[in-house]
């Protein structure tokens, strides 16, 4: 595992502090990415996943383990001898610095030639439509427009890879949307490996050819967004990313007891375990296929429907149906709900 | 009845009329009474008798043998104007090399310690210019803190003679001025977004191209208001030359003063005057021109 990866964190740690005030702020990290892969770093503040992405871009010297590029241990290099650049999240743009002047920053410091420099910044400024600009200063900028300069700026020296810390958090929601298209444009068109770093997991699922789930310095799981969103390996990350109805219940030999009675025909478990459902795999039915159910609350959200259903013995679980035309169950009425055993998942506890 | 508009107006004058009045009289007023003098003839002791005469301009740049009236450059005046130029920009240089560290360090305090750094700047403006260039005295004279200690240490055997020297002068006005330097370069820093130095370093760029490309362009506004701050005062310097550097190494202003004291010659004071003052426009001039071409918002 070294040629056909980009990065990979051979078990990394960063503590901070000594002793009492010690603070681990990631624990143990192995992972490896792959060349030309966008992967996506995801979890909820404080995760660590700013810190990982600062060991790799060597902001951070990682207190143990080791950071490998295409093969070559770079723990100790600095970041200027890295052929890793990164989109900040602030952009850190150079104000003083008109936006071609930004752009060629890099090259104009790895020592290209003046010719070299022009060229690269034509091109990169073509890739993020930005030509018209090239004379203005930053602060003439929007918003949307700075970012597409600072992606241009990381982009000029073509990097073996490109961090991203989480460059999309100061854009209003529909330059967030088009941001989005653009950066998945931007990877498959450059084929630089990009890491991203995102809390946002719609933005990770939209994105990502992998996302690495974070949470308290840890790496919960990897895999693609299918592998994260439909076999999350524990209830956090199941709960991290999208809505997911978790149920308590007891294994048997014929299924999952999740209320006296009320057995769902999950096998091959036994003793306690945490059944985790998708809401969208929920179907409501007429009274008798099915659980027995009673809908608790009917909340409509245009394209779908939520319900929130009490099942027999008290548990509750929220169902998403598409709208449609004609009668739609409503509050207190009696319904049946079916789920699908293959789209459960069993929660290690 | 005048309209709103004119009252508006009228109202504003009337409430500028006491600073414009304090102006007048106390800057402008002055400086055209030394303007005139300048161009009138000296008076036997002191003074000025009131013709008309070129005298004084004429005797800042040369001067007439007394026995057969030939002129040559006044070599004696074009020294001191020459010490005092270089003098000021060794002392600005001094500070902006001492004063760059400090206010960077005092900037990347915490807030709580910062404010104590700052206030322990200030400290010296509570006390007299005067008593500040005697304690340096004491501590650069031959039986003084420096060395003494030199000699205890065995580093040297005799004193060096710093006082009444050159050096001496560009101590005791490093020392003065430094506070002038700082504050402009902190608060430059201050507002400095240190994201761009690792922007910088991930971009390739060692530890002094960043410094030079990236941290001295943007607090330019801060370092020319310092090197200003210093260099117009120590252009004018009086107390700490007077103190410092015996009578041998006079600057402008002790040459002005000694134009109106002993000299007796108040048009040459008044001409040498004007003189310091195209200097230090001249270099405010430079200022407005180096801070306004790097304005983004020009």
């Amino acid at each position: 595992m070294s040629e056909e990866h980009a990065v990979v964190a051979q078990n990394v740690g960063k503590v901070y502090g000594t002793g009492a005030a010690a603070f681990t702020a990631l624990g143990d990290i192995s992972i490896a990415i792959r060349k030309g892969e966008f992967f996506t770093l995801l979890g909820p503040s404080g995760c660590g996943k700013t810190t990982l992405l600062r060991c790799i871009a060597g902001f951070e010297t990682p207190t143990s383990g080791a950071i490998l590029l295409s093969g070559r241990d770079i723990t100790g290099v600095p970041p200027n001898q890295r052929p890793v650049n990164t989109v900040f999240q602030s952009y850190a743009l150079f104000p003083h610095l008109t936006v071609a002047e930004n752009v060629g920053f890099g090259l104009k410091m790895q020592g290209k030639s003046k010719a070299e420099i022009d060229a690269a910044v034509d091109r990169v400024l073509g890739l993020v439509k930005l030509e018209p600009f090239a004379t203005r200063l930053p602060a003439q900028l929007s918003g949307g427009q700075q970012q597409r300069v600072a992606l241009a700026r990381a982009l000029a020296p073509e990097p073996e890879v490109l961090l991203l810390d989480e460059p999309l958090s100061a854009l209003d929601l529909k330059l967030r949307k088009a941001m989005q298209v653009e950066l998945k444009r931007l990877q498959t068109e450059t084929g630089i490996t990009f890491i991203f770093v995102t809390h946002d997991q719609e933005e990770a699922l939209t994105m990502s050819d992998r996302i690495g789930v974070m949470s308290a310095g840890a790496l919960l799981q990897v895999g693609s967004p299918h592998e994260i969103y439909e076999k999350p390996v524990d209830r956090f990350v199941a709960d991290f990313i999208g809505e997911t109805n978790f149920l308590e219940g007891e294994a048997r030999a014929d299924g999952v007891e999740i209320a006296p009675g009320v057995v769902l025909p999950v096998t091959g478990h036994a003793g306690p375990v945490t059944l985790a459902v998708r809401p969208e795999q929920l179907r409501i039915g007429p009274p008798g296929e099915g659980l027995e159910a009673e809908v608790a609350e009917a909340v409509y959200m245009g394209t779908d429907t939520h319900f929130t259903l009490t099942l027999a013995g008290g548990p509750q679980v929220v169902a998403r149906v598409q709208s449609r035309a004609g009668p739609e169950p409503r509050v207190g009425d009696k319904v049946g709900v079916s789920i699908d055993a293959a789209a459960v998942q069993v929660l290690a506890e | 009845m005048s309209g709103p508009g004119r009252s508006k107006a009228a109202n504003g004058w009337l409430l500028s009329a006491p600073a414009l009045l304090l102006l007048l009289v106390a800057a402008s007023g002055p400086l055209l009474i030394v303007a005139v003098y300048s161009f009138l003839e000296k008076g036997d002791y002191s003074g000025v008798r009131w013709i008309l005469s070129g005298e004084a301009w004429f005797r800042v740049l040369f001067e007439r043998d007394i026995f057969d009236g030939t002129v040559s450059l006044a070599d004696a005046n074009l020294s001191i104007f020459w010490r005092s130029v270089k003098l000021s920009l060794a002392t600005t240089f001094i500070t902006f090399a001492l004063g760059l560290p400090t206010a960077w360090f005092i900037a990347t305090r915490p807030p709580k310690a910062r404010a104590v750094w700052l206030f322990l700047i200030t400290i010296p403006f509570w006390t007299n210019l005067l008593i500040r260039t005697f304690a340096i005295m004491e501590v650069i004279r031959n039986q003084g803190l420096l060395n003494t200690f030199l000699i205890n240490l065995g580093v040297i055997s005799e004193p060096i003679q710093i006082l009444y020297t050159d050096t001496a002068v560009l101590i005791g006005m490093a020392y003065v001025y430094l506070p002038l330097m700082v504050l402009p370069l902190f608060a430059a820093i201050d507002r400095f977004d240190f994201k761009l130095i690792e922007a910088g370093y991930d971009l390739y760029a060692t530890r002094w191209r960043i410094l030079r490309s990236v941290v001295l362009p943007i607090i330019k506004p801060g370092i020319v208001a310092g090197c200003i701050l210093v260099f117009v005062p120590s252009l004018g310097a009086y107390v700490t030359p007077r103190v410092l550097g015996g009578g041998k190494n006079m600057m402008i202003g002790n040459f002005i003063e000694l134009q109106f004291g002993q000299g007796q010659n108040w048009p040459l004071g008044a001409a040498l005057s004007m003189v310091l003052l195209v200097i230090v426009m001249g270099a405010l001039l430079i200022y407005t021109r180096v801070s306004s071409r790097d304005d983004p918002h020009a």
